[in-house]
């Protein structure tokens, strides 16, 4: 009972265990959707959307769509990272949408008209990222504007610059919208990794990369100097401010940071070949938002995200498996994203849970008795 | 038969995860006496409260209302039975008038329209029966704190609340103000209204309490009849053990000039003009300098201006020798300790743990970081459970526990251990022992003289009349935002100090940089202003 008792009051497993919650409340509220618009598919739909790449008929195939769902893991992680680096540090970046645009804009750009190495190409989409999100941090540190609706604004300006920069000479191809397919040169290497999924090209040193750039956000936030100051910030700006750390320098530092994750992201999508840039796109890409959804479930832990964007990719891409005949065409992106919705209410159940044991304790016999010194307590008695 | 109490509250039991906060406490208020309420922080007394206001519900226990036991559920089922509560800080709109701040929440309409006229009368009424004297049509950030307090009065009167509590009232008022405030309430006593008065400090339950209730650690003590009862008994009663209510300390042995403060002027967030003006000081090494004065006098934007949190618009500040009036606050903490005015605000990163909040200035150094960047965790701990041992600082799990599960005695002994430790030749220390019950504020001020007789220069800025006269060697009393007189504790009285903490007394010469001013005619504007 005792030990039952504290592994409910411990962090890490209270964070699994609401993420496990959520997922569960999500696909059953989803599966509820699929029920009302046609009962005859919905359980083949909810297996599909679950499955993913298990549904497929051969061992190679499976593999094969396993590195996708991988390859389009790496970038939402990256953006994660961005989002739960920023929201340790108290700021809440809904600006990584704008952040993995410039990311891909001038990551694209250099790829495709500079022809750079595709290591160039990654260090230009960061510094591109860092300084959209310097921009949200300097009006945050300066002025007082609120990060969520700069970085909202951001986001749209962003969309259509990179829109209009990559509409330009030798980067759009002639005949469509789309950006032309990026040279061998400027391509993330495999590594040999691709052999390991069925020659799929598009899984490359990015999705190993992405985890390591988790590890080293967990360690940097947790392990290091620079990181006990911006969590302090985070926490506490006035008493960072006390502290006599810059706390106006570590917003725009962090942000910053985030930025640059956000911008790396998007290399990690377009420089490996999975997708090409749709110039005529109106809406801000999901990757940037999924980020949000993708931190929370992961309890807002660097290493936590890296499973919680694997599984929200792997919903998205199984999500485009459904039947079609059965169901609407929309019917994939609904429900992945009321999945991804109800993953966003981590912290509501991590608080529920907590007044449920808190609760229970109260009913309890007397926890902890208020130590009273005993002399003090007879000499009282006395007194009376 | 009329039962004999207002309110009764038996044999309470409020327990808290790990913690029993009220433990079978009993208190009988009579009807038409003023009951006071006595204990250190985290004594209870708190919870006590939000189980009569039906914040919390005891798991033990009954409440009776002239010996009827009723349920209090919520704070709206509190106000039905009558009773009322003045708060520590005033639940006041800043921008309404007086009378639109006591109807509120209890307005008369006709046809959607305030009708305000009954309403102003029964004010008048009211505040002409019990000697509170208000403006009704003043705006509340107009008036005085005094008057806000009457006004947090009045509102309790003109929804016939019968039982009336007092939480900590006096703690921002002036000698004056606390006088007129016992006079009330007597007055109040005398119509038959029942007090419970809520405060640690023995001179006023003496003053004005018939009989006092004493919590300790959430065991109920006692109740005793004031009037047959020493304040050194009550005393240790609250506290336990005997304390010594005389601060002990040898004669200062001034040194050299530590902190040298000319013509400093800092301007106010609050408002438009500025809070500190033209302010010159000197403090020594070995003694201890109050600045003395009512709360908003501009002591918090001097130590703003001091600790380098906020710009000087114009002076000079020299520590240890050196400029320092634009340098930044990491470079003045070399020399200076800075014990912050509000614990949460500043003092501490409340969700970080205790080790952490140890090194809060000092986690760049090469005692805590490596020259990679990273933390030095066993150095941390191990700095961390030395100051907790030498300082006494006690908590759930040591250097491990979330400093916002600490209480806040032990918060504030952390603060201090922290900047005692770190090296410096000057303690600023803001209000040092607010909020910490009597056992903490003796060790505080031992450890305040401490630091003046290691040779260091102590600037403590207090709003406790008892500190001020205790504490300092020299004390400094601030008024608008300027220094109005110096005096010497050993000479003067509380009186004369509440005289110019009003600002109704000058002394010219303390500031050689102000133009001399006839005594007489700056205590002749300061009455006019008085009256106004």
């Amino acid at each position: 009972m005792k030990e039952k008792k504290s592994l409910m009051k411990n962090p890490s497993f209270q964070a699994i265990l609401t993420s496990l919650i959520c997922i569960v409340l999500g696909l059953l509220i989803g599966f509820i959707v699929l029920l009302l618009i046609n009962p005859a598919g919905a359980g083949e739909a909810i297996k599909t959307i679950l499955l993913n790449f298990m549904t497929r008929a051969s061992a190679a195939a499976r593999t094969k769509a396993l590195g996708n769902t991988l390859a389009k893991t790496a970038p939402l992680l990256m953006c994660a990272l961005s989002i739960c680096f920023c929201y340790k540090v108290g700021l809440f970046n809904i600006g990584a949408p704008g952040q993995y645009e410039a990311g891909a804009c001038i990551g694209l750009y250099a790829a495709l008209a500079w022809h750079c190495n595709w290591l160039i190409c990654l260090v230009l989409a960061a510094l591109a990222g860092a300084i959209v999100g310097a921009i949200s941090g300097a009006l945050k540190a300066y002025r007082n504007v609120n990060e969520v609706i700069s970085g909202i604004m951001l986001n749209w300006i962003m969309l259509y610059l990179t829109n209009m920069v990559l509409s330009g000479k030798n980067v759009k191809e002639v005949a469509s919208p789309y950006t032309i397919k990026v040279s061998k040169g400027s391509l993330i290497p495999s590594a040999g990794l691709n052999t390991l999924f069925a020659n799929n090209s598009t899984v490359t040193i990015a999705i190993p990369l992405a985890v390591l750039f988790a590890i080293l956000i967990w360690v940097i936030l947790n392990k290091t100097k620079f990181g006990y100051e911006l969590r302090a910030t985070g926490f506490n700006k006035e008493a960072a401010k006390y502290a006599g750390m810059k706390e106006k320098q570590n917003i725009i530092v962090t942000l910053a940071i985030g930025g640059a994750l956000a911008g790396i992201g998007a290399a990690f999508l377009y420089l490996t070949g999975y997708q090409q840039w749709s110039t005529t796109q109106t809406s801000v890409p999901g990757m940037g938002f999924n980020g949000i959804a993708a931190t929370f479930l992961g309890g807002l832990h660097p290493i936590g995200t890296i499973f919680a964007s694997f599984f929200i990719q792997s919903i998205t891409d199984g999500g485009a498996l459904i039947d079609k005949s059965v169901y609407p065409s929309q019917i994939s992106d609904l429900i992945s994203s009321i999945i991804i919705y109800l993953c966003g209410f981590v912290l509501f159940f991590k608080f529920a849970l907590n007044n449920w044991i808190g609760k229970k304790d109260k009913g309890g016999p007397n926890v902890n008795d208020v130590p009273v010194t005993d002399n003090a307590a007879k000499t009282e008695g006395g007194d009376k | 038969m009329d039962a004999p109490y207002a309110i009764e509250m038996v044999n309470i039991t409020k327990r808290f995860p790990g913690i029993i906060a009220n433990d079978n406490i009993t208190l009988q208020l009579r009807k038409g006496e003023i009951h006071a309420l006595l204990g250190e922080n985290g004594a209870g007394k708190s919870t006590l409260m939000s189980v009569l206001f039906g914040l919390y519900q005891a798991e033990e226990g009954v409440i009776k209302k002239d010996g009827k036991e009723v349920k209090i559920n919520n704070p709206n089922d509190a106000n039905d039975l009558g009773i009322g509560m003045v708060h520590q800080h005033f639940k006041l709109v800043q921008c309404f008038t007086v009378l639109e701040n006591i109807i509120l929440g209890v307005e008369s309409t006709k046809g959607g329209v305030l009708q305000m006229d009954e309403a102003r009368a029964k004010v008048k009424a009211l505040s002409e029966k019990y000697g509170l004297q208000v403006d009704p049509d003043a705006k509340i950030e107009d008036i005085t704190v005094g008057m806000q307090q009457r006004t947090e009065i009045l509102k309790m009167l003109f929804r016939d609340n019968e039982i009336l509590i007092f939480d900590e009232p006096t703690a921002v008022l002036t000698p004056q103000e606390i006088d007129e405030l016992m006079e009330i309430m007597r007055n109040l006593r005398a119509e038959g209204k029942s007090i419970l008065f809520i405060t640690h400090k023995l001179n006023e339950i003496k003053a004005v309490a018939d009989r006092v209730t004493v919590l300790r650690r959430g065991k109920y003590i006692g109740t005793v009849d004031v009037a047959n009862t020493s304040k050194e008994e009550m005393s240790r009663m609250m506290v336990g053990r005997d304390v010594s209510m005389v601060v002990e300390k040898e004669p200062a042995k001034p040194g050299n000039v530590i902190l040298k403060v000319e013509n400093m002027t800092v301007a106010s967030k609050m408002h438009s003009n500025n809070a500190v003006k033209n302010v010159s000081f000197e403090v020594h090494e070995g003694e201890i300098v109050c600045i003395a004065g009512i709360d908003g006098n501009g002591q918090t934007e001097l130590v703003y201006g001091l600790t380098g949190m906020e710009p000087l618009v114009d002076g000079k500040i020299t520590l240890c020798g050196e400029d320092i009036s634009h340098k930044s606050i990491r470079a003045r903490s070399k020399e200076m300790s800075h014990i912050p005015e509000d614990r949460h605000k500043h003092g501490l990163v409340l969700d970080y743990p205790l080790e952490y909040n140890m090194i809060l200035q000092r986690y760049y150094q090469p005692q805590f970081t490596s020259k990679m960047g990273f933390l030095k965790r066993a150095d941390i701990r191990a700095y961390s459970e030395k100051l907790e041992a030498e300082y006494d600082v006690r908590s759930g799990q040591g250097p491990i526990t979330i400093a916002r599960a600490m209480s806040g005695g032990n918060q504030q002994k952390a603060i201090i251990a922290r900047e005692v430790d770190k090296e410096h030749k000057l303690l600023v220390a803001v209000q040092p022992t607010r909020g910490l019950d009597v056992g903490a504020i003796e060790g505080v001020h031992r450890q305040l003289i401490a630091e003046r007789d290691k040779g260091r220069a102590v600037l403590l800025i207090s709003l406790e009349l008892e500190e001020v006269m205790n504490v300092p060697d020299r004390i400094l009393v601030m008024y608008e935002g300027e220094i109005v007189g110096e005096l010497d504790p050993k000479k003067t009285t509380v009186e004369e100090l509440g005289l110019y903490m009003a600002g109704a007394k000058r002394n010219v010469n303390i500031n050689a940089n102000t133009s001399e001013v006839e005594e007489s005619e700056v205590i002749d504007t300061a009455a006019e202003r008085k009256e106004g």
